[in-house]
């Protein structure tokens, strides 16, 4: 029971109830006091989010290390921690390690309950006519398996950037480990408002949100754009992180190309997170604005523009694609170097494809507006630095494909997933193309066509790769090894059940099947295909029940794995599984590539053992008592 | 070494012919309903075709490397040192960016001709779009109706409104769509083709009924929209 009251989330729970509490009654007293009704749900909840989230960051101890620096009473050095096993993943803690799992442990949280609201919505449109959801539930379900799924990929990404980028680079945590802290805590009471949005009323715009429709949903919107916020926060904090990480913190000799391209990756994906977060959140903030105090900036009627939001949120929501799929690719061309045996095919080219990626990135978001009105001339524009966007991620494609020619090629799990993710992201590239021509995508913008596409990209630019990563890290995050077998079999229905779920949306997207659409007319023939669907669908939440038991069965009694079980090259397979509380010891003197598979001669690093006086091994539910 | 070249080469031509093959005899999109569609049609299967070589290209590399190039038990060597390929690389930019800019620049030519006025007389209709329904007025004919009624290979330029919240027009078959923004006034052209009944559906997710927010559209000859004109008019 002490234990439990000990942990920093209970802790921070009770403060966010109690200070929630507090700041909805001190606006109802004021609104009394001043003639208005006390209840007015969008002023109420937003002042009571404002007192709460600091509360709740303060009892969850994101603020004690500052506080105690503020008083003068000095700062306790990061990992000199009192903390014992489990506990620590429950509170704030400074480890990057600790709070890679913390991620990618709530990620997979999100992810399972974005996916069920998606498996009920689906079985409503699985035949035509309204059989068991309201059509308002209906909108609610969908928009928020939207939107929690991105605030789910976000954390994923955050998680294997956080746990893998300091061992990659050779470092002994991120440049600011609090910061790193707080940029994890404010992402739960994100997801505690994604889970209240759906009893407060949910909200029927889909996660694009676009006003006017989201000026005048119920209250689950304002859940959903706090939340935003709170992600986007996070976002950006830890995008300032990886940046300095990477730039002032690698190992001695690690030059910019001596890095892992996943280290590539996760630093233009730094640039994105810095760059473009702050568009989406002014957009948001002034919808939250209009809906709190009737200010009319999407308000034709008082002066507005409708369109300003879609510029703004486009703005960062197509960057935004790419802060998704950057890491995905780059863990993509962490593994098929290992399982083919040969060096990564034009490094060079490939490190830079993910700067290539993320500049052009920058200037398409046009294309989400073809059929929204913007000038005309100004699709034609769009329509060609949208085209340039298949230059940069060819050369990944290509450079995979000769990395594996000739190569020695084993079919261990990470491979698996691995190559179908470049399968999945083919087909999503490819299938972007209509999208990006402005005629084509006029016919099929707002159809299952665009939802097939973009659920390619994200599955072959992160689920596929993410589950990849699981495979080929899991040994090394907690010494223990994923079962083989189960891993297989969740790769098997996975590839299956998704290949069956989405190529039958393309065609139901070209024969009038619109997206977002909780019925259909029975008279458009669309209905056994839907039901297709539905099926493979759910073959999809089976795959994931199997990887769900892997995970924890082999967390708990899986076979004890090797330091280097994929005989890779990069740093973090050198050390201890699970790595050191603070990974090197001493920094590695890096000399070489780290894919020089095959060249005699060639070393990535040297790496001085742990082991010394003080160090112990941590990880999974042991610490260094520092 | 020259037999995978030959053998990959092969089946990359197989496989981006038999992908053509499908994209051009199975219907894929529903009947094509006005001079719009058939360009769009013929702009799409071509981006089909050419992914479809490309997803045949990389496929065929993909699962040829994997089958031909498997590590053998017992073998922990590793492959053969190739760190890369100036040239090769340099093709594998250059082809692409000419492939793409070539969509792009046909693409621009199908949007010039369908944005292009056509000659003579268009009828305007005016589509007022709100939750959730549509209503179409005839300013030419003084008048508003539930339904859009069209002449055959009459050019139509409609001018869409919204009184509420984003909706987009969609009628299949006739391929384009246009949102309907509040405040704005946006124009989509049209000249329909084939006689017949079709269903207006909005494409925008425009809130509770988003899903059923439909109208009925019919494709009329001549002499009976004329004679509608005139019913409408009384």
């Amino acid at each position: 029971m002490r234990t439990l009251l000990s942990l920093g989330l209970l802790k921070g729970v009770i403060a966010g109830l109690a200070g929630t509490a507090v700041g909805m009654a001190l606006t109802m007293v004021v609104r009394s006091a001043l003639g208005y009704p006390a209840w007015q749900p969008d002023q109420v909840t937003l002042a009571g989010t404002l007192v709460g989230i600091p509360a709740y960051l303060a009892g969850v101890g994101a603020f004690s290390a500052w506080w105690g620096w503020v008083l003068g009473k000095g700062i306790e050095e990061p990992g000199g921690h009192h903390f014992w096993g489990w506990t620590r993943y429950f509170g704030a803690d400074p480890n990057h390690k600790v709070i890679g799992i913390q991620y990618m442990a709530t990620s997979l949280v999100v992810i399972a309950v974005a996916g069920i609201y998606q498996l009920i919505a689906r079985l409503e449109t699985s035949q035509p006519g309204l059989q068991f959801l309201s059509p308002d539930t209906y909108n609610s379900l969908m928009s928020l398996h939207g939107i929690m799924m991105l605030g789910a990929v976000l954390l994923g990404v955050s998680g294997m950037i956080n746990y893998l980028v300091p061992l990659m680079i050779g470092a002994r945590d991120m440049a600011f480990p609090r910061l790193n802290a707080f940029s994890y805590w404010i992402t739960v009471p994100a997801v505690f408002l994604l889970l209240f949005a759906l009893p407060a009323g949910g909200f029927d715009t889909g996660w694009t949100g676009y006003p006017p429709l989201s000026t005048k949903a119920p209250l689950g919107m304002q859940l959903m754009i706090l939340a935003f916020y709170l992600v986007g926060w996070s976002s950006i904090l830890g995008g300032v992180n990886f940046l300095a990480t990477i730039m002032k913190m690698r190992a001695p000799g690690m030059g910019l190309f001596r890095m892992p391209i996943f280290v590539w990756t996760a630093l233009a994906t730094a640039f994105l997170q810095i760059v473009f977060t702050q568009f989406v959140g002014i957009a948001f903030l002034m919808v939250l604005l209009q809906r709190v105090l009737g200010l009319g900036f999407f308000d034709p009627a008082k002066g507005g523009n409708v369109l300003l939001f879609q510029h703004l949120f486009w703005l960062y929501s197509h960057p935004a694609v790419y802060i998704f799929v950057l890491p995905g690719l780059g863990v993509i061309s962490e593994i098929v170097p290992v399982f083919s045996r040969k060096p990564l095919f034009g490094y060079r080219l490939v490190a830079l494809s993910s700067f290539g990626i993320a500049l052009q990135g920058a200037i398409v978001w046009g294309h989400h507006m073809f059929t929204a009105g913007i000038e005309e001339w100004l699709r034609i524009p769009f329509m060609v630095t949208t085209m340039l966007v298949a230059v940069p991620t060819g050369v990944k494609i290509f450079s995979w494909l000769a990395t594996m020619w000739h190569g020695k090629i084993s079919l261990d799990t990470p491979m698996l997933f691995a190559l179908t993710a470049i399968a999945v992201f083919l087909v999503g590239g490819l299938t972007g193309i209509p999208n990006g021509i402005v005629p084509t995508d006029l016919y099929i913008h707002d159809t299952y066509w665009v939802v097939a596409h973009f659920h390619h990209t994200l599955f072959g630019g992160f689920v596929f790769p993410a589950m990849a990563a699981i495979y080929f890290w899991f040994p090394k995050v907690t010494g223990r090894l994923l079962n083989r077998g189960l891993g297989k079999l969740h790769w098997a229905l996975m590839t299956v059940g998704f290949f069956v779920t989405y190529e039958p949306m393309f065609w139901l997207g070209l024969n009038g099947m619109r997206r977002r659409i909780a019925d259909y007319d029975p008279a458009l023939g669309l209905g056994p295909m839907n039901t297709v669907v539905s099926v493979a669908a759910y073959v999809i939440a089976l795959s994931m029940l199997v990887f769900f038991v892997n995970l924890v069965a082999s967390a708990w009694r899986g076979t004890r794995a090797p330091a280097n079980p994929w005989r890779s090259r990069t740093l973090e397979w050198q050390l201890s599984s699970p790595p050191p509380e603070h990974n090197f010891p001493t920094p590695p003197q890096v000399l070489g590539s780290p894919y020089g598979f095959g060249i005699p001669g060639s070393v990535h690093a040297v790496v001085t053992p742990a082991g010394g006086a003080g160090e112990e091994k941590g990880g999974l539910g042991r610490v260094s008592s520092g | 070494m020259r037999k995978h070249w030959i053998a990959v080469i092969a089946l990359t031509i197989v496989g981006a012919a038999l992908l053509a093959l499908l994209f051009l005899k199975v219907p894929l999109v529903p009947a094509q309903a006005a001079k719009q569609a058939a360009q769009i049609d013929t702009l799409l299967t071509v981006q089909l075709a050419l992914g479809g070589a490309i997803f045949a290209l990389v496929m065929v590399f993909l699962v040829y490397s994997v089958i031909a190039f498997r590590r053998r038990p017992g073998d922990t060597d590793d492959g053969p040192p190739t760190e890369g390929n100036a040239a090769l690389e340099t093709v594998w930019t250059i082809i692409p960016l000419a492939l793409v800019l070539s969509l792009a620049t046909y693409g621009g030519i199908v949007l010039r001709d369908m944005l292009r006025p056509p000659p003579g007389q268009e009828l305007v209709v005016k589509v007022n779009a709100m939750q959730f329904a549509w209503l179409f007025e005839y300013p030419q004919y003084g008048f508003t109706s539930p339904q859009l009624r069209m002449p055959v290979d009459q050019p139509v330029l409609l001018r869409l409104a919204s009184r509420d919240v984003i909706h987009s027009f969609w009628v299949p078959e006739f391929r384009v769509k246009m949102d309907a923004v509040p405040g704005m006034e946006k124009h989509l052209r049209i000249t329909p083709t084939v006689i017949g009944n079709y269903q207006v559906q909005c494409a925008e997710l425009c809130g509770l009924l988003h899903w059923a927010m439909r109208a009925p559209v019919s494709v009329v000859d001549g002499a009976a929209f004329q004679q509608w004109i005139a019913e409408q008019r009384k």
